[in-house]
């Protein structure tokens, strides 16, 4: 099984960690990643230009399925982002023929059979939690975390096709695999704040403030995502006396024996290296 | 005394040119760190920088980066074969022509014992370097015709290099063949050298010179065997031949004497070989000149950008930061590798705006640093252009002058934000509510839009089955955030859909909600009846920018 790998923008500078560890990961569950100098996934274009959001979404899905690959990305807004613009192409065959006659400049097409998928779905769906547990060496004991869906791979469920909507399930099942326990908690499939960040900090910082004292109100020792943003997010902030973000990579990949040089634990701005003392001696 | 007073006025010019740049390298403004700091204290940061790394382990990363990065330009060929190949052919030709041929007074006449410019090995050499150049050039014409992406920018700077180049290079061939044919020449050679009585005794020379120099004489084209014989006797007797090899090892020049064997006459009469030289000098002359203000001039300022990234420390003193981004504007060598390789080049692409491409948005990072201050200063593309970048750190990854073009970014973006030269969300936002006229538009597209296909908020299908259940504004959690969110957000999300429906598009567009919607689509998933709200939210954004781009 290969993927091509969709890092999305900003893991390489911002995140790098967390790139790395999902790779590592998927390395060792038998998924393969194949790099692709991909563009930007239209997301920071999609709110202000159109054509724009849907050419870089689009001249994406052409260069993986030029190779024969689905893509695969750590980044629910790139995953989002993706989807939306298979969406419309799909629904659109006026818009796909203009999209395929902007993209044959650079000797592209978009047939429409590459699919996106994100690495929850695959570890959930194609690699299986059993197949998972076999590779998990090491359990938590005792550890709390509260699983962040992020909106843009939730909803709208009918794009996005991650998982039940209102119920979602994928996160917290593989977060018991380690054996941390998953909390419930109030705002789980909430935003995070993160696409206000740069035009309405208050409105951004305030629906954070909300998530996170959700998360600790339900005795959550760890926030933990499975997105850049998200990430980036709740790393803006002082946490006080909320719960500590943390990659699930990290959460993951701990559990599989990984170490510091695969996940990177000290390079979140929380440094996050106590989650191993929550693994059993 | 032309020439001396030529090159001592384009030497002036280049070293005012060259303290300008100094100058500019201390001044320039590019980010927080450098607001606060004065030029004095950031000159003195810059000589202690400079004079501690001489006296520390620095010392092998600076060898390193000269040897690796300078001479043999490691970076290129790691990313690009051609394109190191072009480099280190225009480099190494243009280099060893300076030193060789142009400054052989001060360089070759001191080293090699014997040099002679006419002489072999250096009168063959200087054909291979000049040819060496001269393919250099060609590849880096064929590249930027051929090449789209590197096509899309390269602009007059890099023409303007390019020509100097086939100037200097053109002129110098044709002036080395001139020569070759000359009578004049010969003639007074003759005179200064020879030291003949009568004019009449240099003919067997002239014989053996037509015949085996290829000087194109009026007076005769028969060779006369004795006569050469006699005036190969002459050309060592009267010491011709310690200076002058015979030309015909000359892979460039001679063939091309040879062509110009049918004019040789004329061009002799026309004076070409002067002519040729005063084109050839001034060339080198304002070459020289306009080198500072050049793209050669990262001839200097790209070997200290590559000792920079070799020797920086993880954590500069914030004012060496502020110095290093004005001095890397100049180390771009404008290859265009960066935009290339560009994470939003698609975006560029339809929209055309140059500055959305790193190594555009270098430039006029230079330019915004300068005017910003400015009140009359229009930054609408640049910031645009800064603002869609997602800093992805390619450009920095994959610059082969080891520029550290994210924090020159990251740096600029807080200039923006400070100066208040808003990104164009905020642009649109404000426009939406009324604000800005269209003078200020941005986000003009290169390429005809698809805009058209974005038909929700203008179609009675979209609202016809919304019963105004208030569902998406009850689960928003933007208005959740409220006690009082009209105020705060002009319209709830189900008041957009009903504004919408009555074709009410331009007071939905205005709301605050559309513009601090967290594209979160609760409402969108959560209603009873499909009416697709963050869908037509988006789309009112991007409609925004339909009416800026069409300013009426």
């Amino acid at each position: 099984m290969k993927f091509a790998f969709f890092p999305g923008c900003k893991i390489p500078y911002h995140m790098p960690q967390y790139g790395d560890g999902v790779k590592t990961i998927l390395d060792r569950l038998d998924v393969g990643t194949i790099d692709i100098e991909f563009s930007c996934c239209g997301y920071s274009a999609r709110s202000i230009n159109f054509t724009a959001y849907m050419f870089s979404a689009a001249k994406n899905l052409a260069l993986a399925e030029e190779q024969g690959l689905d893509i695969l990305t750590p980044c629910k807004c790139c995953f989002g982002s993706l989807k939306h613009a298979i969406a419309m192409l799909e629904e659109k065959p006026e818009l796909k023929d203009e999209i395929n006659e902007m993209l044959s400049e650079d000797d592209l097409e978009y047939k429409g059979t590459t699919q996106v998928t994100h690495v929850l779905k695959v570890l959930h769906d194609v690699v299986g939690v059993d197949a998972i547990r076999e590779k998990v060496t090491r359990q938590f004991d005792g550890v709390k975390i509260a699983a962040h869906y992020g909106c843009h791979a939730l909803r709208p469920s009918n794009v996005t096709q991650f998982d039940d909507p209102v119920d979602p399930v994928i996160f917290e099942k593989l977060i018991e695999v380690t054996g941390a326990s998953a909390v419930a908690w109030d705002k789980r499939l909430e935003c995070c704040g993160s696409p206000m960040k740069d035009h309405n900090a208050d409105v951004s910082d305030m629906i954070m403030d909300k998530k996170l004292k959700s998360a600790g109100a339900a005795g959550a020792d760890y926030i933990c995502t499975a997105c850049t943003y998200c990430q980036m997010q709740f790393e803006s902030t002082e946490l006080g006396d909320n719960p500590a973000p943390i990659l699930f990579s990290q959460v993951l990949g701990l559990s599989m024996g990984l170490e510091e040089k695969d996940l990177g634990l000290t390079l979140n701005r929380n440094d996050a290296s106590s989650l191993m003392d929550c693994l059993q001696k | 005394m032309i020439f001396t007073v030529s090159l001592y006025l384009s030497l002036t010019i280049f070293a005012l040119g060259l303290l300008y740049k100094f100058w500019s390298w201390v001044s320039l403004k590019i980010g927080p760190e450098a607001e606060d700091a004065p030029v004095g204290l950031r000159a003195s940061a810059a000589m202690g920088a400079f004079i501690t790394s001489l006296f520390s382990v620095n010392l092998v990363a600076i060898v390193k980066a000269l040897v690796l990065d300078v001479l043999l330009q490691i970076n290129i060929l790691k990313k690009d074969f051609l394109s190191w190949l072009m480099h280190m052919l225009i480099f190494h030709g243009f280099m060893l022509l300076l030193l060789m041929h142009a400054m052989d007074e001060l360089v070759s006449e001191k080293i090699f014992d014997g040099y002679y410019s006419t002489l072999n090995p250096y009168f063959f050499l200087r054909n291979v370097f000049g040819a060496m150049v001269i393919i250099g050039v060609g590849i880096a014409i064929f590249r930027r015709l051929k090449l789209k992406p590197l096509n899309q920018v390269s602009g007059k700077r890099d023409v303007i290099a390019i020509v100097i180049l086939a100037v200097i290079m053109g002129s110098g061939f044709l002036l080395d063949s001139a020569k070759i044919v000359s009578q004049n020449v010969f003639d007074q050679m003759v005179v200064d050298y020879a030291g003949f009585e009568d004019k009449e005794e240099s003919i067997p020379l002239m014989h053996y010179w037509a015949k085996d120099f290829g000087v194109v004489f009026e007076d005769f084209d028969e060779f006369d065997p004795e006569m050469i014989e006699e005036g190969k006797e002459m050309h060592v007797d009267f010491a011709c031949a310690d200076c002058h090899s015979k030309p015909d090892s000359l892979f460039i020049s001679w063939p091309l004497a040879k062509v110009m064997k049918p004019v040789a006459n004329s061009l002799n009469k026309a004076d070409a070989p002067n002519i040729l030289y005063y084109i050839h000098i001034f060339a080198c002359f304002l070459g020289l000149a306009y080198l500072p203000c050049s793209k050669f001039f990262h001839i200097i300022a790209t070997p200290i950008t590559l000792i920079i990234k070799r020797c920086a420390a993880p954590r500069p003193n914030p004012v060496l930061k502020a110095n290093r981004r004005a001095l890397e504007i100049d180390g771009c060598t404008h290859c265009g590798n960066c935009s290339v390789h560009c994470s939003v080049r698609p975006i560029f692409e339809v929209l055309g705006n140059s500055n959305i491409l790193p190594s555009e948005k270098l430039a006029a990072t230079g330019d915004y640093a300068k005017n910003k201050e400015k009140a009359d200063y229009d930054a609408g593309m640049f910031s645009e252009g800064s603002f869609i970048c997602t800093e992805c750190n390619r450009c920095t990854d994959v610059c082969t002058a080891g520029l550290n073009l994210q924090d020159i970014w990251l740096a600029v973006k807080k200039d923006l934000v400070r100066n208040n030269d808003q990104a164009p969300f905020e642009k649109l936002k404000e426009k939406a509510a009324g604000a800005v006229t269209p003078k200020d538009a941005v986000l003009k597209p290169g390429k005809p839009g698809l805009e058209k296909h974005l038909m929700l908020s203008s179609q009675a299908d979209t609202f016809s089955r919304c019963f105004e259940c208030q569902t998406c504004t009850n689960v928003c959690p933007a208005v959740g955030l409220y006690d009082n969110p009209g105020e705060k957000l002009g319209l709830m999300p189900h008041q957009i859909m009903h504004s919408l429906a009555l074709g009410l598009k331009d007071d939905a567009t205005g709301a605050a909600m559309v513009w601090d919607c967290l594209t979160c689509y609760m409402c969108q998933e959560m209603c009873p009846q499909g009416v697709k709200v963050t869908d037509v939210l988006y789309e009112l954004k991007n409609m925004a920018n339909q009416k800026i781009e069409e300013p009426v």
